[in-house]
């Protein structure tokens, strides 16, 4: 039932132009004997915003990661902008180039300065000359508000800065996708806000961004799409208002009420 | 907003009045009180090791400078001798006057030993010039090159009108030097791409740098210099010869790069995944990832354990001496082995150990300025 309603989700959204941007078919994982995706079959489409919510242990942060392959599927096929992911390091390489992350934990390179880590990917990775890519880095520190910070290094930047910085390095690349693990679960509550508004601009800007979060709020402000995720498996899924108001499964109920009660 | 960094405080909370520390906290008295005299026990303690260590140090004051006499007429030790024997001996330093250069270069010809000479002032130079990071550009890779050559000139001669003097006249200092700098010059790199390859994907090259490694490890680097000087040569063919000091190096290479792959692999392993999930996502190429990203920041981290590495090399090359290479260890015992001077071992030893102090000290300070300067991004 919830898949004959997302189905529906996906035929209305407009912006679908011939092949997704992703495609899951039926991904499996396993961790040792540990079932960790079970059947995922998902699509997203370009310029689509999805938020994958769900409780801890559920798989979400494993099936984004199996999006630019930093984890590997076993079993059924994901297509990234119509190529199959696969051990061919060269689609790999081009996959990932197209393909932006930004990490729980930040993952900036604590050794370069936040120029540097903006610049050394499209230097080395675009080719770009390395005057252009550091205007092109300036201009992407502008846009999430700190251009003033270009020459530290990422340690003496706040929690909020680095994870900023992290979204503008990944810019850098110019990636038709954007994925988002957990963006703001390792910040302190006041630095989440300055955070959500540089993701809400960039929402705004079309970007097709996944993005796996607990902020409802940002939920229901940016999402197209919101899919509930258990147990290695995607329970529901549909529009903010649909999931967050008109739940339809016990598990989703139960995670809503669990995550309200926390607020 | 914009800028967070230490001490800031909340806008319009009035600055607390900076106070000093009690007076009695800090400085050399307190931490004298502190550290030396606690308790009685303690104060107790602190007055016999003085009293000990002031009587060791007028004592050999008295050994090393007072009594001893330095130089000698005609290798007429005699003086010496009665000295020794004598109520208030005193050190011979006769003996290293007399053998100086003996002990410096071997039994390379007397009249050309301003050729070693100058090899070690060389040696030096550019390690002093290579320790600057001013310096550090790829021209330094061309310096290295030019004095490695001038190195090799200078030693072997036979061009330039230097007179040829054969390998086997080689000894003193600059084998010492030559064995660690090539040593450590080929086997850093090595180590790098074993321990690179001890992690790798592909089983086959894993499994090569594995066994690679805990061979060399498994067996005493005695063991490897003398398969390399007399086992070695009979797998040649007749008439092939290899350099004695060239099998030589080759042992030491192989031997320091395992070890020192295992130091780099500690380094590489102690980075945490997110640095090499980060490099992964946004696109770059292993050979980018592993230049920019992970050696950078895995090699910072490994200073202290690789010049660890490095100061026991070093003073391993003295080794060699088992296959009849002469260092500067096996020069200065062949220096006393002349009836005239033997018994003067202590005087030579000292002399040696202080040489190769100022190397291995040299190396110890400078990896702590630099471990300082390369982790200053560090704000802990």
């Amino acid at each position: 039932m919830s898949a004959a309603l997302a189905e529906g989700h996906i035929a209305s959204a407009v912006r679908t132009d011939g092949t997704p941007a992703i495609q899951l078919d039926k991904v499996n994982k396993w961790y040792g004997s540990m079932h960790v995706l079970r059947d995922i079959s998902l699509q997203v489409a370009t310029g689509e915003r999805v938020v994958v919510c769900g409780p801890s242990g559920s798989g979400k942060s494993t099936m984004i990661r199996c999006i630019n392959r930093l984890e590997q599927h076993q079993e059924g096929r994901i297509l990234v902008d119509g190529t199959e992911l696969t051990d061919d390091v060269r689609s790999l390489d081009a996959i990932r180039r197209e393909v932006g992350m930004v990490f729980q934990s930040f993952n900036l390179f604590p050794h370069l300065t936040i120029l540097e880590n903006c610049t050394l990917a499209p230097i080395w990775v675009r080719r770009m000359p390395k005057k252009q890519a550091e205007e092109l880095a300036m201009e992407y520190l502008r846009r999430v508000k700190i251009p003033e910070q270009a020459n530290k290094y990422p340690g003496q930047l706040s929690g909020g800065q680095q994870q900023r910085v992290a979204i503008a390095r990944a810019l850098c690349m110019k990636p038709k996708i954007m994925l988002f693990d957990e963006p703001t679960s390792a910040l302190d509550p006041e630095m989440i806000k300055e955070v959500l508004d540089t993701m809400v601009g960039l929402a705004e800007d079309g970007m097709t961004m996944v993005v796996v979060t607990h902020e409802m709020g940002f939920a229901q402000q940016v999402a197209d799409r919101v899919i509930f995720m258990d147990r290695g498996e995607v329970v529901e899924q549909g529009p903010p208002e649909q999931i967050f108001n008109r739940p339809s499964t016990d598990r989703l109920k139960l995670f809503l009420s669990q995550i309200l009660r926390g607020h | 907003m914009s800028d967070i960094s230490l001490g800031s405080s909340v806008a319009g909370v009035p600055e607390a009045v900076p106070r000093q520390p009690p007076a009695l906290t800090t400085g050399p008295v307190a931490w004298l009180r502190a550290n030396l005299f606690s308790s009685w026990l303690n104060t107790a303690l602190t007055l016999v090791l003085a009293y000990f260590i002031v009587r060791w140090a007028i004592g050999f004051i008295d050994w090393a400078f007072i009594n001893a006499i330095w130089s000698v007429p005609n290798s007429q030790t005699q003086a010496c001798r009665a000295l020794k024997g004598s109520d208030h001996p005193g050190a011979c330093w006769a003996v290293i006057t007399e053998k100086h250069r003996f002990i410096l270069f071997g039994t390379y010809p007397y009249e050309q030993h301003w050729r070693p000479a100058v090899v070690c002032v060389l040696f030096t130079a550019l390690f002093v010039v290579s320790a600057m990071r001013r310096f550090w550009r790829w021209e330094l890779a061309i310096v290295w090159a030019v004095t490695l050559i001038t190195i090799g000139v200078l030693m072997w001669g036979g061009v330039l009108g230097l007179e040829y003097v054969p390998q086997e006249r080689w000894g003193g200092l600059p084998i010492t030097l030559i064995l660690s700098t090539f040593g450590l010059a080929f086997a850093f790199p090595l180590a790098i791409l074993v321990a690179l390859g001890r992690r790798s994907s592909m089983p086959a090259i894993r499994v090569l740098c594995i066994a690679y490694v805990e061979l060399i490890r498994g067996v005493p680097l005695i063991s490897l210099l003398f398969m390399a000087s007399v086992m070695f040569p009979l797998f040649l063919p007749e008439g092939i010869n290899i350099d004695k000091l060239l099998r030589a190096q080759v042992a030491v290479i192989l031997f320091a790069g395992a070890y020192l792959a295992e130091v780099v692999r500690g380094g590489l392993q102690a980075l945490p995944k997110g640095q090499y999930e980060a490099a992964d996502a946004l696109g770059l190429s292993y050979w980018h990832k592993t230049g920019f990203i992970i050696l950078p920041q895995a090699l910072r981290l490994v200073i202290p354990p690789l010049v660890n590495t490095f100061i026991g090399f070093f003073k391993d090359t003295s080794l060699v001496l088992i296959i009849g290479i002469f260092d500067l260890l096996t020069a200065g015992k062949t220096s006393i082995v002349e009836p005239a001077w033997q018994g003067f071992g202590v005087e030579v030893y000292i002399a040696i150990s202080l040489i190769y102090f100022v190397y291995c000290f040299a190396m110890s300070r400078y990896s702590q300025n630099l471990e300082a300067e390369l982790n200053r991004h560090r704000v802990r």
